[in-house]
């Protein structure tokens, strides 16, 4: 018999490739990674989506304004209260419609415990994502208080579509004040918990700190924005560059920092709950009497023309593109969602460290799925 | 930087450009042929420095296929607004501004997948959501045979 030579190469030269997802509880949704390692190096990632794809762009061709506000809570369903002010604001600037002080500090309330409560989840599932699984204990029994206040007064918990064109849907509940003033005084004594649990730990520094850095000029050109963005000193911040509801009324800091690591955007969110929580202060107490609608026409048709709004969701910019043709539904809807652009730089950042620390830089980057494949 | 100055500025880059004052942004229409120079003088010129390319969105418009590209400049907070069109709907051609912008890597190939724009010089264009056997669902000719999406 004759004997075959057989070549064998050192483990840590071949190439080979490991499917991350799409059913993969790290990857926080049905995202597919298509790894390609050397040893345990990432070499490449690709991102495969689409797994979810509900075409929402397509949809929003045929219904009406006040229909599109109810899809666009389940594009960032953590972030819903924002994108759904997104569109009502939008077709409030087409029709050039006055909104009341009520209406804008109630908004600006929602969206900022709306904020909180996205980064109360992505704290918590970040450290798990990294092996603490009791910041998700302590993550989640926080958020549900902020989920009760958001059940008592919109009906809803997470899909609030507590907005409607001109307004809000119904007015706020007459606990409201008390009960977010009562959160903010429990969880001004929390956060503090937060640290000593996760940001102190000299392990979760091992793992975070230096990995997956992200340069200002690449954040720019991949168009990261959100706290991703600003933890690399990208001051993308919408809220403060073209304030709307009652943002310009309020006195916040944009959380700005330069390392551009897993760590930095760790601590760009926690100082934003931080920074949040200061907004809502301002505003909890000095809630405008009014109506808490504008009268709208039945069925609203915006005059032709395009109309672009951003907003800052909890994941950075989120843009509403809607060109009119005077129809009552649009000829075409375009959203600009965040993690979309925040997805397309993973490749880019977690290109030659180990295949662990690419579990804590995608939890870095708080990808929500179906806003990606929306 | 306030609006004026960017016309002016766009005018002294090309005189023939077709410039809009839309209610938000400076609207600039441009043929297929000159949005790829257009677009890295845009990047590159020191008066200008549009580097965050934000949304790019492709439109049916009928008869004609268009990309529209929202810019903004982060060192003068000034944005524009590019527009192209082109009249082949058999085999929509444009170029890619990916190795100026990174984003648009992903955002080109969505408009690819969607309405079926090919980009010239894109690094990896494939579908992104969809199947090769798909057609391209934003086309307003789009037959929906499933009945995703009822009128």
């Amino acid at each position: 018999m004759e004997e075959k030579e057989i070549i064998t190469t050192p483990d840590e030269l071949q190439e080979y490739f490991i499917n991350m997802g799409p059913q993969h509880p790290s990857t926080h949704g049905v995202l597919r990674l298509l790894v390609s390692l050397r040893g345990e190096m990432v070499q490449n990632v690709q991102p495969h989506v689409g797994y979810i794809h509900s075409g929402i762009e397509k949809m929003c061709e045929s219904i009406t304004y006040a229909q599109i506000i109810h899809l666009t809570d389940r594009m960032d369903y953590i972030s819903a209260h924002i994108n759904n002010e997104a569109v009502c604001l939008n077709v409030e600037k087409a029709l050039e419609v006055d909104i009341p002080d009520r209406i804008k500090v109630i908004r600006t309330i929602m969206s900022e415990l709306t904020r909180i409560q996205s980064h109360q989840l992505w704290w918590a599932c970040f450290g798990m994502d990294l092996g603490g699984l009791t910041c998700f204990f302590y993550g989640l029994r926080d958020r549900e208080k902020i989920l009760d206040i958001f059940e008592e007064t919109c009906g809803g918990r997470m899909i609030v579509s507590y907005n409607c064109p001109g307004g809000l849907m119904y007015d706020i509940h007459p606990n409201f004040q008390k009960r977010v003033k009562e959160f903010i005084k429990y969880f001004r004594k929390i956060l503090p918990e937060y640290d000593q649990l996760l940001t102190g730990n000299v392990i979760f520094h091992e793992r975070s700190k230096g990995i997956g850095k992200l340069t200002k000029e690449d954040a720019i050109s991949y168009g990261v924005t959100g706290p991703t963005g600003r933890a690399s000193g990208f001051s993308c911040d919408v809220r403060k560059h073209e304030p709307y509801s009652a943002y310009d009324r309020v006195q916040f800091k944009e959380i700005l920092l330069t390392e551009g690591d897993t760590f930095s955007r760790y601590v760009a969110r926690i100082d934003e709950m931080w920074e949040s929580m200061k907004i809502i202060e301002q505003l909890i107490d000095n809630i405008p009497e009014g109506p808490f609608a504008v009268k709208m026409k039945p069925v609203i048709k915006l005059p032709e023309g395009e109309y672009y709004q951003r907003v800052e969701t909890a994941r950075g910019e989120l843009g509403v593109f809607i060109i009119s043709d005077g129809n009552k539904n649009p000829y075409r809807v375009k959203f600009r969602s965040p993690n979309f652009s925040n997805l397309s730089v993973l490749n880019h950042i977690a290109k030659g460290f180990k295949i662990a620390d690419l579990v804590a830089i995608g939890g870095s980057l708080d990808l929500i799925i179906p806003d990606i494949d929306r | 930087m306030d609006k004026t100055q960017l016309g002016e500025f766009l005018k002294s880059i090309n005189k023939d450009l077709e410039i809009k004052e839309g209610k938000q942004y400076l609207e600039v229409t441009v043929p297929p042929s000159m949005l790829y120079q257009l677009a890295r003088q845009l990047r590159e010129k020191k008066e200008a420095q549009f580097d965050y390319l934000f949304c790019i969105t492709g439109v049916d418009y009928g008869v004609d296929l268009g990309v529209i590209y929202h810019l903004r400049s982060t060192l003068y907070d000034q944005a524009v607004v590019l527009k192209t069109r082109t009249s082949d709907r058999e085999n929509p051609l444009l170029d890619s501004v990916a190795d100026i912008w990174r984003t648009a890597d992903f955002h080109e190939r969505e408009v690819y997948d969607l309405i079926g724009i090919k980009f010239r010089n894109h690094p990896d264009l494939r579908r992104l959501f969809l199947d090769n056997s798909w057609g391209f669902p934003l086309r307003k000719d789009y037959v929906d045979d499933i009945n995703i999406v009822t009128k």
